[in-house]
């Protein structure tokens, strides 16, 4: 698996060395294509990691609505660094920061609800 | 799987051939035409990306519940 995704690294990456010189937005393409190719290979492997997370939490007690939060966030961030890199391997900085922020604004709006409930907790708790 | 390593070099190749065409149609004095070709072999291979990333992302949002 690792030998197989290095490999392809290599390989798209001198591909895309040969096209910058003549066709930019091609290299650009391969990249793009070359992080499809690699995180769909990686995807059955971190279902499983998922799937194992989700059950050793099950076994600790803890609230599967937050276990599934936490996985939300992960899936965020990868689809967030994804595109923010592409935009960044492009030369596209002022891009490659608007998408990191969306997705830290995503991020934050999703545990905003949990951030409040352990807020109400705080202040249910002081006298 | 396969079909993504395969697509990457099926890309790089449209790239040279672009590249090759439209270096040949700027030399003999066709510049709209190179231009042309640059543009639809970009066309192209970006069909061909577009739908691999809509099934990328189809399968990040059934793994992590998005």
């Amino acid at each position: 698996m690792i030998v197989k995704i290095v490999a392809i690294g290599i390989v798209a990456s001198i591909l895309a060395i040969v096209l910058r010189k003549e066709k930019p937005e091609f290299a650009a393409v391969v990249g793009i294509m070359t992080g499809i190719v690699i995180l769909t290979m990686l995807m059955d492997d971190i279902q499983a990691v998922l799937q194992s997370i989700k059950i050793a939490s099950e076994k600790a007690g803890v609230e599967p609505r937050y276990i599934a939060l936490l996985i939300k966030i992960i899936g965020i961030s990868y689809i967030t660094q994804f595109g923010s890199a592409i935009a960044k391997d492009a030369g596209e900085g002022a891009i490659a920061s608007k998408i990191d922020l969306g997705g830290k604004i995503a991020i934050l709006l999703l545990s905003a609800p949990l951030l409040f409930a352990l807020l109400n907790l705080i202040i249910g708790i002081l006298p | 799987m396969d079909t993504g390593v395969d697509l990457i070099f099926k890309i790089a190749i449209i790239g040279v051939i672009t590249a090759l065409l439209s270096q040949l149609l700027v030399n003999s004095e066709k510049k709209e035409l190179g231009l042309m070709v640059s543009i639809t072999g970009l066309v192209v291979v970006l069909f061909m990306v577009v739908n691999e990333i809509n099934s990328l992302f189809q399968t990040i949002k059934s793994v992590f519940g998005l």
